[in-house]
């Protein structure tokens, strides 16, 4: 790890020991980040986004688990730190996260400025005029007048609520700031005036960010670089500007063609059919298989490599080198759906639908005849 | 053009504000919110109609006002022709929601957990008599399934609701509404809680049912850049009202009011040409409280066009172009381009 480089994560692993079984939420996530720079995580929900946040902190929840791989924060081996040596070495100084639905986890009953100074008074023992001055010169950093410091939260609008949490998680000058939805909840005019406060910032403080959330679109305007995570993988990462000109895995393709655009009119949206698996019992081989519409023999068995396709990693049998699959891949294509198994996988109608599209109707009667 | 299948006019709804004990000793002045504040529109059979403004704008009163789950203050509304704002008994109201109903934003709390979705969508047939048997409401839940694309139906009959995904179960909402075969339905922010790949899905199934069943949605939003591909015609709605309204593409494509133009600015977009620069956000402030509207132009402490007039008068609406309106004192004077904006 070089100098320039900030945070590198390793095949990092994370379950949920439940009495259920074992949810596979994050697996062999890698990928990492430069000093100053952005990352992008996007993917439907129950993808593992937030629990590559938590990992990240080292704060997962029981019955969470981080199972193996490293993450390297700043020379800091995370993974090996304990619950006390977390909270005194990493976060708020080095890491802090702005959670989702931000919003809602102040406490109604202290003010502003009692909740903001919290983290000053633990970690850095500042407390009284000199932590009220420091919070301050934060809630303007963040377009807010430093009278809110007496406030309480439900005097605040959802937009200011979100730039006191914002503010706070600048607070001790941390190197990386996680951002989980930071503005799902709000509207989009509030939500521009956010993100154009948290590019400046990030100019300015020089920190590197990672945005968590499931509108791309938000993404390309602040991420330098983009990982598209599905079902606990991360199926695409490279640099944000390729990414969004070239798709290379399929479900990076249909994700990005289910955003509607308010230039151009549009008869159809596009749209993945089907519902992201169970992470208790993943699908074999490669887990978008049941829903990819370019699904192949070989993606049901095995589970595909990373490929780097013009610079960006990604995790797909379409561009694997070797040469039976490659073969497979030809043969296979046209009749991946007509595999009973395969419609199955398709909730409902999902499959069928895919199957009328595909023109293999007649194919699904004889089945049913049989 | 035919006659509009819904028509309102000067529709307006305030609430009283409850006064403390003191404040009315005091005689203090009764404070309204002016929730919903005289709006006019109509709504053409099979063209679906838009609303979209920031929250606390109104747009969900004048859903509730359109399904009567409100008393309108002040107006009128016509269902083809006939004035709903007047009714009132009940059977003429139970008449007239058997051709209307309502989608909420919120599938996970819409359905009651404790029943399954055979009962949720049986629940309308039996308050309208509809179903003789239990065999023939069962084959019209069956139905109503199938045309939402939940099949084979026979599995999702006995499920429960927490055992459906998201959209799965916003479009048992949908079923629940479609059952009754209403001519119209109210959808307030139907895919708002959904994901991107959901949201497309559960729009184009919507979009689908406007030929099959021969519906039409009052689709509310806070998200302008769905309304492009689902609706003819769109209302910008602001502190209670419509500010701007007209064909949708009329609208996006040539925005009069400078309200409308902020919130295009802000409407984020997946180009990564555009790069990470900061936006050019034309207005600041939040939105005033609807206790206190702003005189003359409503929207003029935000407006960055404001002038000494705005604050005195208030606009009348100005027909710029055929069907498309903005309430500006400077509407079609004021300059915008998209791309320069961002």
């Amino acid at each position: 790890m070089d100098d320039d480089t900030i945070l590198e994560v390793k095949d990092l692993t994370t379950h949920y020991l439940t009495t259920d079984g074992e949810v596979k939420a994050l697996d062999d996530a890698t990928f990492s980040l430069d000093r100053g720079a952005s990352i992008g995580i996007a993917g439907e929900s129950g993808c593992g986004k937030s629990t590559l946040a938590f990992s990240l902190l080292n704060q997962v929840q029981p019955p969470g688990q981080i199972m193996s791989g490293s993450i390297n924060l700043d020379g800091i081996e995370v993974t090996d730190l304990s619950e006390s040596e977390a909270r005194e070495k990493i976060r708020w100084k080095k890491v802090s996260m702005v959670f989702q639905g931000a919003m809602e986890i102040m406490t109604p009953v202290y003010s502003v400025g009692h909740q903001m100074k919290e983290p000053l008074k633990y970690h850095k023992g500042i407390t009284g005029e000199k932590a009220r001055e420091i919070c301050e010169r934060y809630l303007e950093l963040v377009n807010l007048e430093g009278a809110i410091f007496d406030r309480y939260p439900h005097e605040l609008s959802g937009g200011q609520k979100q730039r006191v949490i914002i503010a706070t998680a600048l607070l001790l000058e941390p190197n990386l700031v996680i951002l989980d939805e930071p503005t799902t909840a709000l509207d989009v005019v509030v939500e521009a005036r956010i993100m154009n406060d948290l590019k400046r910032l990030r100019r300015e403080l020089d920190i590197s960010m990672i945005f968590i959330t499931h509108d791309l679109s938000i993404l390309a305007e602040v991420s330098d670089n983009l990982a598209i995570m599905y079902a606990g993988w991360i199926v695409e990462f490279g640099e944000a500007y390729d990414i969004y000109k070239d798709p290379k895995h399929p479900y990076t393709e249909k994700l990005m063609a289910a955003i509607p655009d308010i230039r151009t009119d549009i008869e159809r949206l596009e749209y993945i059919p089907g519902v992201p698996p169970n992470l208790v019992n993943p699908p074999s081989g490669c887990r978008f298989h049941p829903r990819c519409h370019k699904a192949m023999e070989v993606c049901k068995e095995m589970e595909p490599e990373i490929h780097e396709v013009d610079g960006v990693n990604v995790k797909c049998h379409l561009y694997s080198e070797d040469e039976s699959i490659a073969e497979s891949q030809e043969a296979e294509y046209d009749t991946a759906y007509e595999d009973e198994a395969a419609a199955e996988a398709y909730e409902g109608e999902e499959g069928k639908r895919e199957l009328d599209e595909t023109g293999m109707t007649e194919t699904e009667d004889e089945v049913m005849e049989e | 053009m035919a006659d509009p299948l819904f028509k309102a006019r000067n529709l307006t709804k305030h609430f009283d504000v409850t006064q403390s004990f003191f404040q009315k000793l005091k005689g203090e002045e009764k404070l309204k919110v002016r929730a919903v504040d005289g709006i006019d529109f109509d709504i053409y059979q099979k063209r679906n109609f838009s609303i979209v403004g920031e929250s606390g704008c109104g747009k969900t009163t004048v859903g509730k006002l359109m399904m009567r789950l409100l008393d309108p203050t002040d107006g009128h509304m016509y269902m083809k022709d006939k004035d709903i704002a007047d009714m009132d008994s009940k059977q003429q109201l139970k008449a007239y929601r058997r051709t209307t109903q309502i989608i909420y934003q919120d599938p996970f709390s819409a359905l009651d957990p404790r029943d399954r979705i055979r009962t949720i969508l049986e629940e309308p047939l039996m308050i309208h008599n509809l179903g003789d048997t239990r065999e023939e409401r069962t084959d019209m839940v069956k139905e109503a399934l199938e045309e939402v694309r939940l099949t084979p139906p026979e599995k999702f009959l006995r499920r429960y609701p927490h055992m459906l995904s998201g959209g799965q179960k916003q479009r048992v909402s949908l079923a629940r509404a479609m059952i009754l075969n209403p001519d119209f339905i109210v959808a307030d922010e139907p895919v708002s809680m959904l994901d991107v790949s959901v949201r497309a899905e559960i729009l184009n199934l919507m979009k689908d049912l406007i030929e099959e069943e021969d519906v039409t949605y009052f689709y509310i939003t806070h998200d302008i850049s769905t309304t492009r591909f689902f609706t003819d015609y769109i209302g910008v709605m602001y502190l209670g009202d419509l500010v701007e309204k007209g064909r949708v593409e009329d609208v996006l494509d040539n925005p009069m009011h400078p309200y409308t133009q902020a919130l295009l600015v802000a409407v984020p977009e997946p180009d990564p040409e555009r790069g990470q620069g900061v936006k050019n956000v034309p207005i600041t402030g939040d939105v005033p409280s609807a206790t206190q509207v702003p005189s003359g132009c409503r929207f003029h402490p935000r407006c960055p066009h404001a002038e000494e007039i705005c604050k005195k008068e208030e606009p009348e609406e100005k027909e710029i172009e055929k069907e498309h309106t903005a309430k500006c004192h400077f509407a079609g004077e004021i300059e915008f381009d998209l791309d320069v904006a961002k």
